[in-house]
């Protein structure tokens, strides 16, 4: 949260705040989605919604299958030139504020369907605020992106932004044991 | 079996039976345009053939053929025989031939993925409708003169700023599995994947990945030198064969 200011008012503490950093905060830990899965991406994105990877913890395992409950769009897979008007009013129909996390190389620019049939990217139909690149994306990725995404919104931030790549986990600096030589 | 089929045909229709061979492991008579719709209705009916089972409907795009642009192919199967064929015909651009709709109800979302990707269209089809684009589309996209890069959008692109997007993962990052070790395999190394997935398989110990970059760069250097020797021993043995 913003800034934080104790008051002591002898036996009694209050905490305040700015309004729009409280409201701010309470939007980044409660993310209803909307999965919008249509290909093998779909794959990951459950295994990241299973208990294993828990987006619990990051208030954001409530899928809403109604777009008008949901705060973050899922584009999860290829987006056909078919599907665009679909994909599209779904996002009309969803109540600010909104975001929108690309999921996956297709979804982010068509990946190797350069061709008729695909959206190059559904940021040429639809505003996107995270891009998860990886064909598909660990769920850590996933994470990675929701952690930006949540960041963004405290931030009040709608610039788009990309998960970066990370090491590879077993040798990453500060981890011992099988795979550090 | 499906050589008794050749047969079969070619009794029953002689002449009208044009050519016929086996082509990628089929069996495979042609036949002409007129004649594709009574071949397929006697194949289907006649109790010795009981082709009953309809595979798929194709076609391919000749534009460089003047005789006639299209092949038209059906594979058939009979469950009863267990004999596999497929039937061919040559089609003009423009021409339609007859639909096999009533004979196999299978083909007629075939026959319509032909007219939404070629352009045939098929004589009688129920309901001969795109069946995979949408009814804005122009033009038929497995044609070989349609552009490989036109794509024709339903909704407008946006007009999108740019944003930095990351160069691809380096050798030294990214996600542990099924990745190619390109930098092993271009210096003429045996390991098919990335350090990481190599301890998982127990290829080989764990090695960071600038210990492998000085690995495979001593291997280099050692094949170098390797080759440079090669190189003066044969200039030796040349220079020695002259002498004589």
């Amino acid at each position: 949260m913003g800034e934080l200011k104790v008051i002591d008012g002898g036996g009694e503490v209050a905490v305040t705040t700015r309004l729009s950093d409280l409201l701010q905060w309470a939007r980044k830990w409660s993310l209803f989605q909307y999965p919008f899965v249509t290909a093998c991406c779909g794959m990951e994105f459950m295994a990241t919604a299973a208990p294993r990877y828990d987006i619990a913890r990051f208030g954001a395992e409530a899928p809403r299958f109604s777009p008008r409950q949901s705060d973050v769009l899922w584009v999860v897979g290829t987006i056909s030139q078919r599907q665009g008007p679909a994909v599209k009013r779904i996002w009309e129909q969803m109540t600010d504020p909104k975001w929108v996390i690309a999921f996956g190389t297709c979804a982010s620019c068509g990946g190797f369907y350069d061709n008729y049939t695909t959206i190059p990217g559904v940021d040429k139909v639809i505003p996107v605020d995270v891009y998860i690149p990886g064909c598909p994306p660990r769920p850590e990725a996933v994470l990675d992106a929701l952690m930006l995404l949540q960041e963004k919104i405290q931030a009040n931030d709608r610039r788009p932004i990309v998960v970066p790549p990370k090491l590879v986990p077993e040798r990453a600096p500060g981890r011992t044991g099988k795979g550090n030589s | 079996m499906s050589q008794a089929v050749v047969d079969r045909l070619n009794t029953r229709f002689g002449g009208r039976i044009l050519r016929w061979g086996e082509a990628f492991g089929d069996h495979e008579v042609r036949v002409a345009l007129k004649d594709w719709g009574e071949v397929a209705q006697f194949m289907k009916d006649d109790a010795e053939l009981q082709m009953d089972h309809f595979i798929d409907l194709t076609a391919i795009d000749y534009p460089e053929r003047e005789s006639a642009r299209f092949d038209l192919t059906i594979t058939m199967r009979s469950s009863g025989n267990s004999a596999r064929i497929r039937v061919r015909t040559h089609v003009k651009d423009g021409e339609e031939p007859d639909t096999l709709s009533h004979v196999w109800a299978g083909a007629n979302w075939a026959e319509r993925e032909v007219w939404d990707m070629f352009g045939i269209k098929f004589k009688g089809h129920p309901d001969m409708r795109r069946i995979l684009l949408y009814e804005e589309f122009v033009g038929h996209p497995l044609r070989k003169d349609y552009p490989i890069d036109k794509a024709q959008p339903l909704v407008p692109y946006r007009e999108v700023g740019e944003i930095d997007k990351l160069p691809p993962f380096g050798i030294e990052e990214g996600q542990p599995f099924a990745r190619i070790d390109w930098e092993s395999r271009l210096a003429g190394g045996d390991n098919q994947v990335s350090p990481s997935i190599g301890v998982q398989q127990g290829q080989r110990r764990t090695l960071s990945d600038s210990e492998a970059a000085e690995q495979i760069q001593a291997r280099i250097e050692v094949r170098m030198a390797r080759e440079a020797e090669a190189a003066q021993a044969s200039e030796e043995t040349t220079e020695e064969g002259s002498g004589d």
